[in-house]
């Protein structure tokens, strides 16, 4: 793929605050957006169709057939496809390429049994380059720019994603992977680095580092950061932007649907635009299953509207959002969805009540400040599920008086209590207890099956 | 008239005592003054050692979480009623104690009590114009 030169934003186009070249399709008029939308639609369902015989039989179950679809809105009459058809069919049977095709597989990490495999034409990674050079351009990165990729390089689909995307773009790509954070510090002071790729809880854990072996990160050259591959929160993002003087940016994507660049927040930061010329969007009730209107929450739909080597129509993500009514300041048409909140997965069932991490994150967000180190425990004593958050006490919580401290942990429990609607047992814990993680955070101890 | 006293946060399990106190012994910081609180989760261990920045920073450094303390320590006669001399001057008073601590000064007949008054100057203040001796730092530890 060839990508125009990049110039600064007096660039032909909208006259819009960073728009390059390389960005010219996010700004693409709706009703042409549509076209592109229905007619790769149609193309994906009957390669779908002629080529995978789940998609296939579950159509005929219905008795559809793949000429069906005359406008966008027929997506919804189509079956969905679950992560657990990816495990059931492991490790190629959603393939609607031959291998020959294929140039590149990835492979998620199940958290129980075997991967998922994902496959790539050359085609495939030729689009999962430009989403990615997009996502960054709409990060205000261009040539020129140092990248630092501490996403990790693998199975996993982060560390490739990023990198040719920002070879692409023209940037210096530091291909540094996932962990060794003193060396990650070291790259970042020495090799002018001015942006960087990682989940947004190892900068957290590269910020605290960098504090304790007494790096200004603010005195770098270091200006944006692209975060993602796991929810995070806009206090996470004040805590990052103020103490590390960045700007942080949240990138969406998953390895079912092609990785990183699904989605991405502009300069506005006011939602992420989805690209959508290659990604269809729905939101439906997780539990009814119907799509709900536009700034509804619930859980966000793909279907992969160029994918060759592994199309997926209707997949449901697990991700809980809402798509984002209007117009974005920065011009873009695409449309945008709120950062994820929450994954379904994540849901807890607590003595009957539902219950996510997320909000024992924003009882302690809102009382604290900024988020400490916390995991939730889960336990059943005498039939009865108990939930206890262990939270390592910071300077600021941490009072030489015993009745402080417990009035703190009680004041925790009690504002826990009215935002889960159960009884939660808060403990302080020293500092460096909670096991870190140098990618996703581990938030939740489940011990109630063994 | 005020000795600074340093607080670390420690779970209340097995173990969790000895490695704050194997640190500052490595070090050869000598701990002059030491209580502990407790509560069934969690534990306070309070120091009054000799050169408590150093102690401070060592601490901080590997880990533990610190709070830096002014207390207030009194000086008094090993017989009965010498505590009481003292609570008596502060007597009517609206000084609350937050939590004390009592341990012998290596002279003959002399204890010494640390206080953690919530009005320290107050207190202070009180106490001496009771003729009460207070305890300077220079006797306890390093400025």
């Amino acid at each position: 793929m060839t990508s125009p030169q990049l110039s600064p934003a007096k660039a032909a186009g909208p006259a819009t605050v960073g728009f390059q070249p390389v960005s010219a399709l996010d700004y693409i008029p709706k009703s042409e957006l549509e076209n592109l939308q229905l007619s790769r639609m149609r193309a994906v369902v009957q390669r779908a169709w002629d080529r995978v015989a789940l998609f296939r039989s579950r159509l005929e179950e219905r008795g559809m057939k793949p000429g069906g679809i005359q406008s966008l809105a027929d997506v919804t009459r189509l079956p969905y496809t679950v992560k657990s058809d990816l495990r059931d069919t492991y490790p190629f049977g959603l393939f609607a390429s031959p291998m020959k095709e294929v140039v590149r597989l990835h492979a998620s990490s199940g958290t129980t049994g075997k991967p998922i495999v994902v496959a790539y034409t050359q085609a495939d990674l030729d689009v999962w380059s430009s989403v990615m050079v997009r996502s960054l351009a709409a990060c205000g990165l261009h040539e020129g720019d140092v990248l630092q990729n501490a996403y990790g390089y693998g199975l996993f689909t982060g560390g490739l994603g990023a990198h040719y995307g920002a070879e692409q773009l023209g940037a210096t790509v530091i291909p540094v992977s996932g962990g060794n954070t003193d060396r990650q510090i070291m790259v970042m002071c020495d090799f002018g680095v001015t942006a960087i790729c990682c989940t947004p809880t190892y900068f957290l854990h590269i910020i605290d580092r960098a504090a304790a072996l007494g790096v200004e990160l603010k005195k770098l050259p270091l200006r944006a950061g692209v975060f993602g591959a796991e929810p995070w929160t806009q206090a996470m993002r004040q805590r990052i932007e103020q103490e590390s003087g960045i700007k942080a940016y949240d990138i969406y994507g998953l390895s079912e649907i092609i990785g990183p660049g699904v989605a991405i927040e502009c300069a506005c930061q006011d939602g992420l635009h989805i690209f959508e010329d290659h990604f269809y969007p729905e939101i439906i009730d997780p539990e009814t299953q119907r799509p709900l209107p536009e700034g509804e929450e619930g859980e966000l739909v793909l279907t992969t509207l160029s994918k060759q080597a592994m199309p997926l129509i209707r997949y449901r993500t697990r991700d809980i959002t809402a798509l984002v009514p209007g117009p974005c300041a920065c011009g873009r048409t695409l449309r945008r969805m709120r950062r994820i909140s929450r994954r379904s997965d994540d849901m807890m069932i607590i003595r009957g009540v539902n219950v996510f991490p997320s909000q024992v994150e924003s009882v302690l967000l809102a009382m604290e400040g900024t988020l400490p180190h916390y995991q939730i425990i889960l336990t059943r004593e005498h039939g009865l599920d108990q939930m206890e958050v262990q939270v390592e006490v910071t300077a600021r919580m941490f009072s030489d008086t015993v009745g402080a401290l417990e009035s703190l942990q009680a004041k925790l429990a009690d504002a826990m209590e009215r935002v889960l609607q159960i009884r939660v047992q808060v403990t302080l814990v020293e500092p460096r207890t909670i096991q870190r993680s140098e990618g996703k955070a581990k938030r939740v101890i489940d011990r109630r099956q063994s | 008239m005020k000795i600074t006293q340093l607080s670390l946060f420690a779970e209340n399990k097995p173990g969790h005592i000895i490695a704050p106190c194997r640190l500052l012994a490595g070090a050869g910081v000598d701990i002059r003054a030491l209580s502990l609180a407790d509560t069934q989760r969690f534990g306070i261990l309070r120091i009054i050692v000799s050169e408590w920045q150093k102690a401070a920073k060592l601490l901080e450094d590997a880990g533990f979480r610190v709070k830096v303390t002014e207390v207030v320590a009194i000086e008094v006669a090993d017989r009965p009623g010498g505590l009481v001399q003292v609570l008596a001057a502060l007597e009517g008073s609206a000084i609350n104690i937050e939590y004390m601590y009592a341990f012998p000064f290596g002279r003959e007949e002399k204890a010494v009590l640390v206080f953690r008054f919530d009005e320290p100057d107050e207190a202070i203040q009180r106490l001496q114009s009771a003729g009460i001796n207070l305890v300077a730092r220079a006797a306890l530890q390093k400025a």
